[in-house]
């Protein structure tokens, strides 16, 4: 009878967290192993979104294949389709134009910032102020209306393609940006006030989750999460792409190891993307935004692998091509399925109740970490 | 440059190894047995530094399944990458969770993906098909499922 109830001899409680959690932030369901309110084991089950993007991928050719990987984070699709546009570039040798590298950039930087955002809200939320969310949206809702003029989409955008970009930006598009910069500088001090200077907040957040710096590189975490424990890892630094190692920018690390330092990195980020958006807004140089490329794509024989720097980490595309229009074999190095290795080793021995300031700071997209 | 010095210092070694020609980086070819005492020293030694295990993933290649791994150094900033020939049959190899803590919950992955047994790993379970699966591993070329299509 008590073992009905999940009551194992020792006083163990094992409860489940989702599949269907507020704050899992989709169908993520983790087994906790409780002795009264301290987790001694979390167990994540996945599959609940698992589409099988890289079996669907064997099948598909090297134009349409960076289609669905929008469906993976869907919170940074454009950072997605690049990593699939270089592999195939750099496969290929295609030469692609500068512009199209700069408005890569820029949008990509857009994403970062996008994602951040809802990020903020969603995490402010789950620690249970609810009105951040409604900030944080007005200002996702201006980059997502520019994505909307300029792709056609606000989620899925498709836009970055092999050999450059899928149409021209939209003319409105630098007006709009530099409008979006105004009004994003005017209210982040409003997000510090509002939320990092709350001391509730702040109690809520700091020595909770820690994880030293040797166990980030052991368990694979990569972007904000293992820069909040100080490790360099940013590969726009590291392995520069595009034209990241022409810009001015910071990597941002804070060395607190914990959910407040996390939190800080994001915080951080955003500026930074802001000020790779102003170096390059009123830059764009004239000229193609696609290169001359083929119908039909055809990959050499070989072995290919592309890491870029998503908002959640570093996103890795490894393609192993037999000389066809279709890969092989296709790979997805996601940074969420790494990241989320490490939050049984975080949560161990702390309370129920920070389990949630953790998968907040972890910043979980769960169709990322399934694919 | 980098490639040639790595090359030097593994030769060094493991004299053994046999690399691949024409990669993006350096690829070393090695057996399913000589696999663990090299990532050990791939790990711990302090020229070579490997302390990041970025990507772990498997390939069927129908007569034999490829373990192909992308190892890191966040000191030195270098890249190998490490392939091992499993027999198609009976693909087994050792666990290497206990060197890159998240070799743990990847090595789950290719496990139920592509039947790979891995030795002396410390929680070989399902983690992303459901409980209770019967029948092939979905990355594998044979597999087909008529109901879900998977392949468009």
């Amino acid at each position: 009878m008590v073992e009905e109830l999940g009551i194992t001899t020792e006083g163990d409680l094992q409860i489940n967290v989702g599949p269907q959690h507020p704050a899992t932030h989709g169908v993520l369901h983790l087994i906790l192993t409780l002795n009264g309110e301290t987790i001694k084991k979390v167990e994540p089950h996945l599959g609940y979104i698992h589409r099988s993007i890289e079996k669907m991928c064997e099948s598909l050719t090297y134009r349409q294949f960076s289609y669905v990987t929008s469906r993976m984070d869907y919170l940074s699709s454009h950072i997605n389709n690049n990593a699939c546009a270089l592999v195939v570039e750099k496969a290929m040798q295609i030469e692609v134009p500068e512009r199209a590298k700069v408005i890569r950039v820029l949008v990509d930087e857009l994403t970062r910032i996008a994602s951040h955002e809802l990020w903020w809200g969603a995490m402010a939320m789950d620690l249970g102020a609810f009105t951040p969310f409604f900030h944080a949206f007005r200002e996702r809702e201006s980059i997502n209306d520019i994505m909307e003029e300029t792709c056609g989409a606000r989620l899925t955008m498709n836009y970055i393609v092999p050999g450059g970009l899928m149409q021209d930006i939209h003319p409105d598009f630098q007006k709009r940006v530099k409008h979006f910069i105004q009004l994003y500088k005017s209210k982040i001090d409003e997000y510090n006030e509002m939320v990092t200077g709350n001391i509730i907040f702040q109690n809520r957040m700091k020595g909770v989750g820690i994880l030293s710096a040797e166990d980030a590189i052991s368990y694979g975490v990569t972007g904000p999460a293992a820069r909040g424990s100080g490790v360099s890892c940013d590969v726009r630094k590291m392995y520069p792409y595009e034209i990241y190692d022409k810009l001015d920018f910071n990597e941002v690390l804070e060395t607190g190891c914990d959910s407040f330092a996390r939190y800080m990195v994001r915080i951080r980020e955003m500026n930074e993307s802001v000020k790779i958006i102003e170096q390059l807004i009123d830059n764009i140089p004239e000229g193609d935004y696609q290169a001359k490329t083929k119908a039909v794509l055809k990959l050499p024989k070989g072995e290919f692998y592309q890491r870029v720097e998503t908002a959640r980490g570093e996103l890795g595309v490894y393609i192993v091509s037999e000389g066809g229009t279709t890969p092989y074999r296709i790979k997805f190095r996601s940074p969420g399925f790494s990241n989320l290795s490490a939050l049984d080793h975080m949560a161990r021995g702390s309370k129920l109740g920070d389990l949630v300031a953790m998968m907040g700071t972890l910043d979980l997209v769960i169709p990322d970490i399934d694919r | 440059m980098q490639i040639e010095e790595l090359k030097i210092k593994i030769t060094a070694l493991f004299p053994t190894v046999v690399f691949a020609e024409g990669t993006q980086w350096l690829t070393l070819n090695i057996e399913p047995t000589e696999w663990l005492p090299l990532a050990k020293q791939l790990r711990n030694e302090d020229a070579l530094y490997f302390d990041f295990l970025s990507c772990l993933t498997c390939v069927d290649w129908k007569t034999h399944l490829t373990m192909v791994y992308h190892l890191d150094s966040t000191k030195y900033r270098h890249t190998i990458v490490v392939k091992v020939k499993l027999d198609a049959a009976k693909p087994e190899i050792e666990t290497v969770s206990t060197i890159w803590k998240t070799a743990e919950s990847h090595e789950r992955e290719v496990y139920e993906m592509f039947g790979v047994n891995f030795l002396n790993h410390p929680d070989l379970r399902l983690m992303i098909l459901p409980d209770g699966w019967e029948g092939k591993n979905p990355l594998r070329k044979d597999f087909e499922d008529p109901i879900n299509m998977i392949r468009l």
